[in-house]
């Protein structure tokens, strides 16, 4: 069957700075994600997996290479095309929520909708979409309060429903679970486990293992570079260019059984 | 997003801290308020002169005394000079081109007639031209004539509001009444005409001068100059040339008092002189709320400026987010500049009902009129406007230039 890939990046690099102080945050990326996968991307600070979640999201430009979105190279566009971009196809779920607070639930899930320019919307249209997403993540009730009044699961539910609401291609959820309890934290991944089922392409930074269980393929970035890429939990995928480090290869599927056992006890 | 959308979202963010939005409005609506007072007082002025224009008769001349002032050391002013009684005369006489002279002589007189009596009524003692100088019509009755100014015949000339005051529901001709207790005779009584060029007709008694001079008030050193007089009015024939008799009668007059042409003892005005002088007394008036309005316009554009930076300042995440769910930099430009226009459009607002509301109640204080132009509402509305676009593109502009992953890093 032929693959249906949603993103691809050639040789992606990011440079910050010039001359000495210059710092490679990503050195050379190469990176294929189909439609449909629930990617990790993992790696400790500063090894460039938010620059990459960055780029990825089409918040920032990378240096050198080439990222191709849906078949279309994203690269060269300016700050209002990317903007566009960003609200007709793709969703963000950040760690702190980042709910709008003088806003209710609705009407912080409505917002992107206004910014739409290739699907204009009336604000009845708006308001049915938005209670409907809310419904979808479980969110029926205490739609009108403001974020100040919800949980912390419930106020990032609100920004997966924000995330949502342009039904994008691909959804970018930097660590969602951060800033949540265990038991928050658990809930949140069943919901983006119940939207990738229904088929959503899903790409999450996080650095907590148990979370990255979730997924179904964990990319792990080390200095700017891609350092393993595998299917969780089975044999690491072939398209891997650059050498896997050692640590990498010897620690990581240790971590996954480690904590599938302490999540058993 | 569209007009209705940028409309709530830029209310709701001012509305959720409203004691900084009112002070930051302060400065335009005390800009518009005075844009709205400064032409409603320029506008009253210009009513006030074109009716003076209407009620003088547009072809007359004042000849007034020019008295040189005395310094600390000299004394009082200068007795000698001034215009005579004769003068009127004279003018009547030798010069061409003249319709009418007229010349006044006031006092303030108790009036009486029975059980009525009236306090502080103006007196007006004149010469028969006074009506067509004037411009007065006679209601019934008749004017008085050149005989009465001659032997100062104890007659009188009632204004239409007296007469109706002192002789309700009669005829006062043929009556009398007592103008501080010296008996005058009602010969006529004028047309109303109301309140024109600052001076009510209908509230003034007219009687000859000589009268005046006689009974009322005596002119100062009459047993060696004449009789001197304040100020001689003259209508000059609508086919004469008006300078022609300004020239005729400054001879004329420097030749009567024995002066030269170069310093004369007497002024001759034009309407247009007096028009001007009026307009020079509002036009700094005018001239000084200009500049508070410009000054405040420019000031409260100032303020917008600042809280908007501010502003940006503080919901720069809010910026981010939005950023990041789509919105272009010229969404978040166009969302600040309509916060920013609609501070200082709601300031234009608040500073119409002031503007108007301070015109009245300075119309009603001053005594100076005052007329609300609808195109001052339009023109300071424009105005306020123009502020909000101007000072609040500087903010919109730096909240635009914001990097979406800064500002959602942005604490």
């Amino acid at each position: 069957m032929e693959r249906d890939i949603l993103i691809e990046t050639v040789d992606l690099k990011k440079v910050y700075g010039e001359g000495e102080g210059q710092v490679i945050a990503l050195d050379g990326i190469n990176l294929q994600i189909d439609n449909g996968e629930f990617v990790a991307i993992m790696g400790p600070s500063g090894s460039g997996k938010s620059t990459l979640m960055n780029i990825l999201g089409c918040m920032d430009r990378p240096t050198e290479g080439k990222y191709i979105l849906a078949g279309e190279d994203v690269s060269e566009y300016d700050r209002t095309d990317l903007a566009q971009i960003r609200g007709q196809f793709l969703g963000f779920v950040f760690q702190s929520y980042n709910l709008l607070p003088r806003m209710t639930a609705l009407e912080n899930v409505m917002m992107p909708m206004m910014y739409h320019r290739e699907r204009r919307t009336t604000s009845e249209e708006r308001l049915e979409k938005a209670v409907e997403v809310l419904q979808k993540v479980g969110l029926g009730e205490r739609i009108d309060h403001l974020p100040s009044e919800l949980s912390g699961g419930q106020q990032q539910r609100v920004a997966i429903a924000r995330a949502l609401i342009n039904d994008p291609l691909v959804i970018f959820a930097d660590e969602p679970t951060g800033n949540l309890d265990s038991r928050s934290g658990e809930e949140l991944m069943e919901l983006l486990d119940a939207l990738h089922q229904s088929g959503k392409t899903i790409v999450m930074v996080t650095h907590d293992e148990n979370i990255a269980r979730h997924t179904e393929r964990i990319i792990h970035i080390l200095d700017g570079k891609l350092a393993y890429d595998r299917k969780n939990g089975h044999k690491p995928l072939g398209l891997v260019q650059s050498a896997p480090s050692e640590a990498g290869q010897t620690q990581a599927p240790d971590e996954v059984q480690i904590s599938s056992e302490g999540e058993k006890s | 997003m569209n007009v209705i959308e940028l409309i709530k979202v830029a209310f709701k963010s001012l509305t959720s801290n409203k004691l900084r939005s009112m002070l930051t409005m302060l400065g335009v609506i005390i800009g518009v308020a005075a844009v709205i007072m400064m032409i409603a007082i320029s506008a009253g002025t210009e009513a006030t002169i074109s009716e003076a224009i209407s009620g003088l008769g547009s072809n007359l001349l004042f000849i007034t005394p020019a008295f040189e002032r005395g310094g600390p050391q000299e004394g009082p002013a200068n007795p000698r000079g001034g215009l005579v009684y004769s003068d009127v005369a004279a003018i009547r006489t030798q010069v061409s081109g003249v319709a009418g002279v007229s010349v006044e002589q006031q006092d303030s007189v108790t009036v009486k007639v029975g059980d009525t009596t009236i306090n502080s009524v103006t007196m007006v003692g004149t010469t028969p031209d006074y009506t067509t100088v004037r411009n007065v019509q006679i209601g019934s009755g008749r004017f008085v004539n050149e005989q009465e100014v001659q032997y100062a015949d104890k007659v009188v000339v009632l204004g239409s509001a007296i007469a109706q005051q002192l002789f309700p529901g009669t005829d006062p001709i043929g009556q009398s009444i007592y103008a501080n207790n010296v008996n005058l005779t009602v010969i006529g009584v004028l047309a109303p005409k109301g309140l024109s060029a600052g001076t009510n007709f209908d509230n003034m008694i007219y009687v000859p001068i000589n009268l005046v001079f006689r009974k009322f008030v005596p002119s100062q050193f009459a047993r060696f100059l004449g009789d001197r007089v304040r100020t001689i009015f003259v209508s000059v024939d609508k086919n004469a040339n008006m300078n022609d008799v300004i020239l005729q009668i400054s001879i004329l007059l420097a030749n009567r008092h024995n002066v030269s042409l170069d310093s004369p003892d007497f002024n001759i005005n034009t309407q247009s002189d007096i028009i001007q002088t009026r307009e020079s007394t509002t036009a700094s008036f005018r001239s000084l709320l200009a500049w508070v309005a410009g000054v405040s316009l420019i000031v409260g554009g100032i303020g917008i400026m600042n809280i908007m930076l501010v502003s940006v300042t503080e919901r720069t995440r809010e910026i981010g987010l939005r950023q990041a769910v789509g919105a272009t930099p010229g969404d978040i430009q166009i969302q600040f500049l309509s916060e920013a226009l609609m501070l200082s459009l709601f300031g234009g607002i608040f500073g119409i009902l002031a503007g108007v509301g301070g015109s009245m109640l300075f119309g009603s204080l001053s005594g100076m009129r005052t007329v609300i132009v609808p195109y001052s509402i339009a023109l300071s509305f424009f105005s306020a406007a123009l502020v909000g676009i101007f000072f609040g593109y500087i903010p919109a502009q730096k909240a635009a230039q914001l990097d979406p992953i800064e500002a959602l890093r942005h604490e």
